[in-house]
C-alpha cells in the first residue's frame, strides 16, 4: 500500500474547519471545567456539610463513569424528557462538566494545602472570609495546581474527538466526512492526529511557560 | 482629654482548648501610644493573648475593648462579620513567618488593603505603598515577589502592609524569632522607629534586651496567667517572682 496525500489539499478547508471547531470547544468546555472546577471544589471544602457530602458523590460519578455514556445521557436522555439541547452546547458542557470533576479533585487538595497563615494574614487585615477566598486562597491553590489542570485540558483537547458521534463537525468527524468521499482512511486519520499533535505541543508550550512564571511567585 | 480611656484593654481573659485552659483570666490596660511586651516561656499563652485581642482566637470569656470600642460584642453570624472586619482594620498584625502574600508584588501586598477594604484609588494606594516602603528601607523593592527577599525585607514588607491600613494599633507576635541573627536588627530598627512616632503596640517578644529598650510596660507570663508585670527596669531587672527569675536567667545565659 501506499500513502497518498494529493487528495487532502483539496480537504483542507474542511479539516481546517474541523480544527478551528475541536479548538473552540477545548477552550470553551476548558473554561466551563475549570470554573465549575472552582465553585465545586470550594463549595465542598468550605459549603455545608450536606452539599459537600453530595457535591464530592457527584464529582465520583462523573468521574467513575464514560464520558461517552454521559454525553449521551445528556444529549439523548433529556430529549427524551422534552429537553433539547443542541448537540454543540451538549459536547461543550458535557465535557466541561466531566472536567470539572477532575478539577474540583485536584484544586481540592490545593486549597487545603495553602498555607493557614495567609488566610490569617488576610483576615488580620479586615478581609471578610469570602473575600479572603477569593483574593488569596483560591488564586494560590489555582498556581500550585497549574500543571495538572493544564494535564487535564491536554486530555480535554483529545476527548473533543468523542464529540464526533453527536455529530459535531469536529477534527474527526470532518476527516470522517473526507474519508467517505475519498476512501483514503489513512491519510486523513495522519493528518487529523498530526493536528492534534501540534496543539497539543502548542498547549504544553504554555503550560511550561506558565508553569515556570508560576513558580517565580510562590 | 484628661481622662483618656485606654486604647486595648482586656478585661479577666480566659481561652480554653478542649479541657485546656491557655488562658486563665488575663487583665491588661495599654494606653494611647505605649508599648507593652509579653514575655514568657513556650506555651505560656503568649500567642494566643495577642491573637485574641484581633480575634484570630476567639476567647471562652472576658472582655476585649479598642479604643472604647468593644471587640468581642456578642453579634451573630453577618453583623458580627462586618464588625470584626472594621475592628482588625484598625488593628495592624505582624507574623513570626511574616506571611506575605505570594502570588502579589511587594507594591500590591502592601497596596490590596487599603484598595479594597478603604476604597482607596490605585493612585492613592501606590503613594502610600512607596512612602511606606521608603519607611521600611526598602525603596525600589515594590515590583518584587516576596519570595525573592530576604527573611528582613519580607518582615518589613509585613510591617508595611500592616501599616498601610493605618491601624490605631499594632501586633506584633515574634517578629523577629524566624530571622537569621544578622537580619534581626533591621526589622528591630524599624519596630523602635514606630515607638518613636508613639505607635501603640503589643510585642510578643523573646528578646530580653529589645523588650528592654522598647517598651514601657512589661508582661510576664506562665501558665495562662501574668505572673509579674511593671516597667522594663521593675520585671526585667529587678524581678520579685521566682518563676520570672528563673525565666530571665534562663534567657539572659544564652
Ligand atoms: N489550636 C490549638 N489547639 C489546642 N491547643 C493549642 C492551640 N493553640 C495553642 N494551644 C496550646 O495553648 C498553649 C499556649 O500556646 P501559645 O501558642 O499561646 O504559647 P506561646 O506562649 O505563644 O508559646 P511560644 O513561645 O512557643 O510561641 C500551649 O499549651 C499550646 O499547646
Ligand atoms: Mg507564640
Amino acid at each position: 500500500m501506499m500513502l497518498d496525500f494529493s487528495q487532502v489539499p483539496g480537504y483542507g478547508g474542511l479539516i481546517l474547519t474541523g480544527l478551528l471547531w475541536t479548538i473552540l470547544i477545548t477552550c470553551l468546555a476548558g473554561a466551563v471545567s475549570i470554573l465549575l472546577g472552582v465553585l465545586a471544589a470550594v463549595a465542598t471544602l468550605y459549603g455545608p456539610r450536606l452539599v459537600s457530602l453530595l457535591l464530592r458523590e457527584v464529582a465520583f460519578l462523573f468521574m467513575a463513569t464514560p464520558l461517552l455514556l454521559q454525553l449521551y445521557l445528556l444529549y439523548y436522555g433529556l430529549s427524551q424528557v422534552g429537553i433539547l439541547l443542541p448537540a454543540f452546547w451538549t459536547g461543550v458542557i458535557g465535557l466541561g462538566i466531566h472536567y470539572a470533576a477532575y478539577n474540583a479533585d485536584i484544586l481540592g487538595a490545593a486549597l487545603k494545602a495553602v498555607d493557614p497563615g495567609q488566610a490569617e494574614a488576610a483576615r488580620s487585615l479586615g478581609f471578610a472570609r469570602g473575600a479572603t477566598l477569593l483574593h488569596f486562597v483560591i488564586p494560590q491553590a489555582m498556581l500550585s495546581s497549574l500543571p495538572q489542570m493544564g494535564n487535564n485540558s491536554i486530555m480535554l483537547l483529545k476527548d473533543t474527538a468523542v464529540l464526533s458521534v453527536l455529530g459535531i463537525a469536529e477534527l474527526v468527524l470532518n476527516a470522517q466526512r473526507a474519508i467517505s468521499e475519498t476512501y483514503r482512511p489513512f491519510e486523513f486519520y495522519l493528518v487529523a492526529a498530526a493536528l492534534y499533535y501540534i496543539v497539543n505541543l502548542a498547549m504544553e508550550l504554555a503550560l511550561k511557560v506558565a508553569s515556570r512564571r508560576a513558580e517565580v511567585v510562590r | 482629654m484628661s481622662t483618656q480611656r485606654p486604647m486595648v484593654e482586656l478585661r479577666n481573659i480566659r481561652k480554653s482548648y478542649g479541657t485546656l485552659e491557655v488562658l486563665k483570666g488575663i487583665d491588661l490596660s495599654v494606653e494611647r501610644g505605649r508599648i507593652v511586651s509579653i514575655i514568657g516561656p513556650s506555651g505560656s499563652g503568649k500567642s494566643t493573648l495577642l491573637r485574641s485581642v484581633n480575634m484570630l482566637e476567639e476567647v471562652s470569656a472576658g472582655e476585649i475593648w479598642l479604643d472604647g470600642t468593644q471587640v468581642n460584642q456578642p453579634l451573630s453570624g453577618r453583623a458580627f462579620e462586618r464588625h470584626i472586619n472594621g475592628i482588625r482594620q484598625a488593628m495592624g498584625m505582624v507574623f513570626q513567618q511574616f506571611n506575605l502574600f505570594p502570588h502579589l508584588t511587594v507594591h500590591q501586598n502592601i497596596m490590596i488593603g487599603p484598595m479594597r477594604l478603604k476604597g482607596l484609588s490605585k493612585d492613592a494606594a501606590r503613594q502610600r505603598a512607596d512612602e511606606l516602603l521608603a519607611k521600611v528601607g526598602l525603596t525600589g523593592k515594590g515590583g518584587s515577589y516576596p519570595n525573592r527577599l530576604s527573611g528582613g525585607q519580607k518582615q518589613r514588607v509585613a510591617i508595611a502592609r500592616a501599616l498601610a491600613m493605618q491601624p490605631k494599633v499594632m501586633l506584633f507576635d515574634e517578629a523577629t524569632s524566624a530571622l537569621d541573627p544578622e537580619l534581626v536588627d533591621e526589622v528591630n530598627l524599624v519596630m523602635k522607629q514606630l515607638a518613636g512616632e508613639h505607635m501603640t503596640m503589643l510585642i510578643v517578644t523573646h528578646e530580653m534586651r529589645f523588650a528592654a529598650e522598647v517598651s514601657d510596660h512589661v508582661l510576664f507570663m506562665d501558665g495562662g496567667v501574668v505572673v509579674e508585670q511593671g516597667t522594663p527596669d521593675r520585671v526585667l531587672a529587678n524581678p520579685t517572682e521566682d518563676r520570672t527569675r528563673a525565666f530571665l536567667r534562663k534567657h539572659l545565659s544564652n
